[in-house]
């Protein structure tokens, strides 16, 4: 009797890439719920054009590269880089915005680098940096929650497309300033000015919708950390570094600088570090390695939120550190069972 | 478990490793049966690591049960037996037990169903004998390590003054899905067991003994503390483990037990330890207690593809399929036919191949059980680390995957790539489904063959570099030659100037 040839381990794989991919879009579900619900179903036409780019440029790169179009498509990584640009991007902003972003981020970052598993830039980060760079204005443009009382939906989709505001609007009545944008507007023209009295309470936050939306990535982030999808040393080390240093400095001048709790919850924070900074493909690979790397994107936040050109640095943290991961990796390589301590 | 002087390991101490479903039950709650005697008996001439068996029968020669048939040389050389009476045939090839699943020359002995012994040594009293003695007859009963590595027992014992033994461990951790052999050897021969203990500690002149049983075993855990209990042997310890996978490895098992780390470029002797599997320690019990050599040995036949799963005594070199046909033959349609476990096993493109020393299982998977021939699904390393916290040795197999696929071997031995055991862990785990113990396995012997051409690069280049200075003396010499010539003809040539002259001065 014959039969067939295969090599050790012969029991059958745990997991798949799929899986994992689908339990991080699970897991982002909340958070667009409560983005549509604060800032509008714009959000939902973001994630739509996103995701409709990410599969049409990723199934023609790999038609172009004789890839197996379909195998590559079902890891459904280009889905959740997509739908990550879809809620970086402002509920607002015009179509081509995001479908440029998408473009950008798939066929330039990941796919001419080789595709999955060999892109050197996280491509979700990639996109939105080179969005932020080229279109600032566009890039802005997040509406009120109390104007979208009044909005139709088809008034969203007229502004997404066409780019025309409802009578009697305009582009700054129903956009506002995040918190970070405040911040650094106001430090921008007067580095003397006083931090306190700016609108930046905790209270504000959740009214304006940034402290729910962090706390749905927190929780999400968490649920995939307990699913061991993504590893909880980068999360911890984004987060005890901004929290560290953004203490040391509001304890050194609270007048001067924001509360770590604002760092924390504030802008992209959380789903940067559950989200974004976690793509392992990007990030360092070793447990030790992987605080380094989520401590120094940390530290990199906070050093541009306060110095920087930029209000955020998630996306200009992430690349750069995006960089450096060949030589974290280097040195925290664990001891070996067997070599000497 | 309630029994006294059990000492049962809480935790895992070994990062990484694997909680895998057992299987066991197909095959442990029954005892070992025997087997009939085949027709025929294959005994590959080459050993698992390449060591050439030397066949000292000749075809058509008729050889007894227990007679030595081949042995290979040197320090680690083994001897083989017959395992029944028979007419020595021509050597064929046949596919052998090898991972590589490629022919080999093979001695067969057709059966004469007599079964007839060689004369035996009378039985002696093993408290009599020297370590010396005991040493030699555990080489002359060609023990070899029965748990997969097949390392010769004798060599493992024998006193060596570099390094001071104090612990011997008996490895009864059967970590490997499936497998049950040594389970029953536990529960059904456990003073003959801790005899062959006393034999080994008295080779190794030590007293402390430690048993370490994997804690999902507890018929076996009981019935060797009873046997204890019963025989007063109390220096012997058991120590029950986790059932984490491999926690049978040797170095960590010496690891999870003593708290001692094997040095990766050493050997468990390097930190005071021998460790030896159960099932070798029953063949020096059978050796130097029953004066009889090591023809025989359990293995598990299992797996859903089989119709009866057990433990049978099988005699080395006994083909597949008989064993098979004694199991109730096959069941159904059969994915991948497995020698040794789940986990490090290789499977076998046919049934006619005898089993060796150190075939400990006999698994018969159906495509429930296994993963079908996966590559085609094989999708890119998304660099999760998945495989880095499962691996027991602390590599980062992706790492390592990594540099391989860009052939930079040296690189991937700065990552630990000679420490691999080989356990699988990171495959079963990449999400990505890349064969990473295949990738290792071909790094590694990408590495041995470059060792290999540079060795024969340097020798070539010795012999070039001894040519050249043979060739630059030779010139040297010959120059000189030469130069003492044209010396020696100038000087002529003065002479015979100088004489006419002479002679003219004299005319
Ligand atoms: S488990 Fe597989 S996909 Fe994950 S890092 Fe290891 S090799 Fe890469
Ligand atoms: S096969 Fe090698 S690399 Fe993989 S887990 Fe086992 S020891 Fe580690």
């Amino acid at each position: 009797m014959n039969f067939t040839w295969a090599s050790a381990p012969h029991i059958k794989p745990r997991d798949s890439v799929s899986k994992i991919m689908f339990k991080v879009l699970l897991a982002l579900l909340p958070s667009i719920f409560l983005l549509a619900w604060f800032f509008g179903c714009g959000v939902y036409i973001n994630i739509l054009l996103a995701t409709s780019t990410a599969l049409i440029a990723e199934a023609m790169v790999l038609k172009l590269r004789g890839r197996a179009v379909l195998k590559c498509l079902k890891d459904l990584s280009a889905l959740v880089t997509a739908v990550l640009i879809g809620i970086a991007i402002p509920t607002l902003a015009p179509w081509w915005v995001v479908v440029l972003g998408t473009f950008f981020a798939i066929v330039i970052v990941k796919q001419l680098y080789g595709g999955l598993g060999f892109n050197l830039f996280n491509p979700a980060m990639a996109g939105y940096a080179f969005l932020l760079i080229s279109f600032p204005q566009e890039m802005t443009a997040w509406a009120m929650p109390e104007s979208l009382n009044v909005w139709l939906f088809s008034d969203i989709i007229r502004l997404i497309f066409s780019v025309q505001l409802p009578d009697a609007m305009t582009i700054d009545g129903i956009t506002m300033a995040t918190p970070l944008d405040v911040v650094k507007t106001q430090v921008a023209m007067n580095p003397y000015s006083d931090v306190t009295v700016l609108p930046l309470g905790i209270e504000t936050l959740f009214a304006q919708g940034w402290g729910w939306l962090s706390l749905s990535y927190f929780v999400g982030g968490l649920w995939l950390v307990q699913q061991g999808i993504i590893a909880w040393q980068i999360p911890l080390g984004i987060l005890s570094a901004l929290a560290l240093i953004s203490a040391g400095f509001y304890f050194y001048d609270a007048q001067t600088y924001t509360s770590p709790l604002f760092h924390l919850l504030a802008g992209a924070t959380m789903v940067g570090a559950f989200f974004i900074a976690t793509d392992p493909v990007t990030a360092a690979t070793a447990p030790k390695g992987r605080f380094v790397f989520g401590f120094m994107i940390g530290v990199l936040m906070y050093l541009i939120r306060v110095w920087g050109g930029y209000p955020d640095a998630m996306a200009f943290a992430v690349l750069l550190m995006n960089i450096a991961v060949p030589v974290i990796d280097y040195y925290t390589q664990p001891r070996v069972f067997g070599t000497r301590r | 478990m309630d029994l006294d002087g059990v000492i049962v390991f809480k935790g895992w101490n070994l990062k990484g490793g694997l909680n895998l479903e057992g299987h066991k039950d197909l095959s442990r709650q029954y005892s070992i049966i025997n087997t009939a005697i085949p027709n025929e008996l294959i005994y590959p001439l080459v050993d698992r690591s390449g060591n050439v068996q030397t066949a000292l029968v000749k075809a058509g020669e008729r050889v007894l049960k227990g007679q030595v048939i081949a042995g290979s040389k040197g320090v680690q050389g083994t001897l083989l037996h017959a395992a029944s009476s028979g007419l020595v045939k021509e050597n064929e090839w046949r596919m052998i037990a090898h991972p590589s699943g490629l022919k080999s020359e093979c001695l067969i002995i057709a059966t004469d169903g007599l079964d007839e012994c060689c004369p035996v040594d009378e039985p002696v009293d093993y408290t009599q004998l020297s370590a010396a003695d005991i040493c030699e007859k555990v080489h002359q009963a060609g023990i070899v390590g029965l748990g997969g590595a097949g390392f010769p027992t004798a060599v493992k014992i024998t006193p060596n003054n570099v390094r001071t033994i104090d612990t011997l461990i008996i490895n009864g951790v059967e970590c490997e899905p499936y497998i049950t052999c040594d389970d029953r050897l536990m529960q059904q021969y456990p003073s003959e067991i801790l005899l062959g203990i006393q034999v080994l500690l008295r080779a190794l002149a030590i007293e402390n003994c430690v048993i370490g049983i994997e804690e999902d075993m507890p018929e076996a855990i009981e019935a060797i503390q009873k046997a204890i209990e019963c025989s007063g042997f109390n220096q012997i310890q058991v120590k029950v483990v986790p059932a984490v996978y491999p926690a049978g490895g040797e170095r960590q098992l010496i690891y999870q037990l003593t708290g001692r780390e094997t040095p990766n470029q050493g050997f468990p002797a390097d930190v005071g330890v021998v460790c030896q599997n159960v099932g070798t320690v029953m063949a020096v019990y059978q050796a130097i207690v029953k004066g009889q050599v090591l023809i025989e040995r359990v293995v598990t036949v299992t797996g859903m593809g089989i119709n009866k799963p057990q433990n049978m005594w099988a005699r080395i070199g006994t083909p597949i399929k008989d064993l098979v046909s004694q199991c109730g033959g096959y069941n159904g349609p059969i994915e991948r036919l497995i020698m040794g476990g789940l986990m490090m096993g290789f499977s076998l493109p046919d049934d006619d191949v005898g089993i060796t020393k150190a075939t400990n299982c006999i698994l018969v998977a159906t495509s429930k059980e296994v993963t079908k021939s996966s590559e085609a699904e094989m999708q890119p390393c998304i660099r999760c680390g998945e495989c880095a916290l499962a691996c027991p040795v602390n590599l980062l197999p992706q790492q390592i995957y990594w540099h391989s696929q860009g052939g930079a071997h040296q690189k991937c031995q700065s990552f630990g790539l000679f420490d691999c055991i080989e356990c699988g862990c990171c495959d079963v785990v990449c999400p990505s489904h890349i064969p990473l113990v295949q990738y290792l396995r071909a790094s590694k012997s990408k590495v041995f063959l470059k060792r290999r051409e540079d060795e024969a690069a340097m020798l070539a280049k010795q012999r070039f570099e001894r040519r050249d200075t043979r060739k630059a003396q030779e010139k040297v010499a010959q120059e000189q030659r030469i130069r003492l010539k044209k010396l020696a003809l100038v000087k002529l040539q003065k002479e015979s100037a100088s004489s006419p002259v002479k002679m003219q001065d004299k005319s």
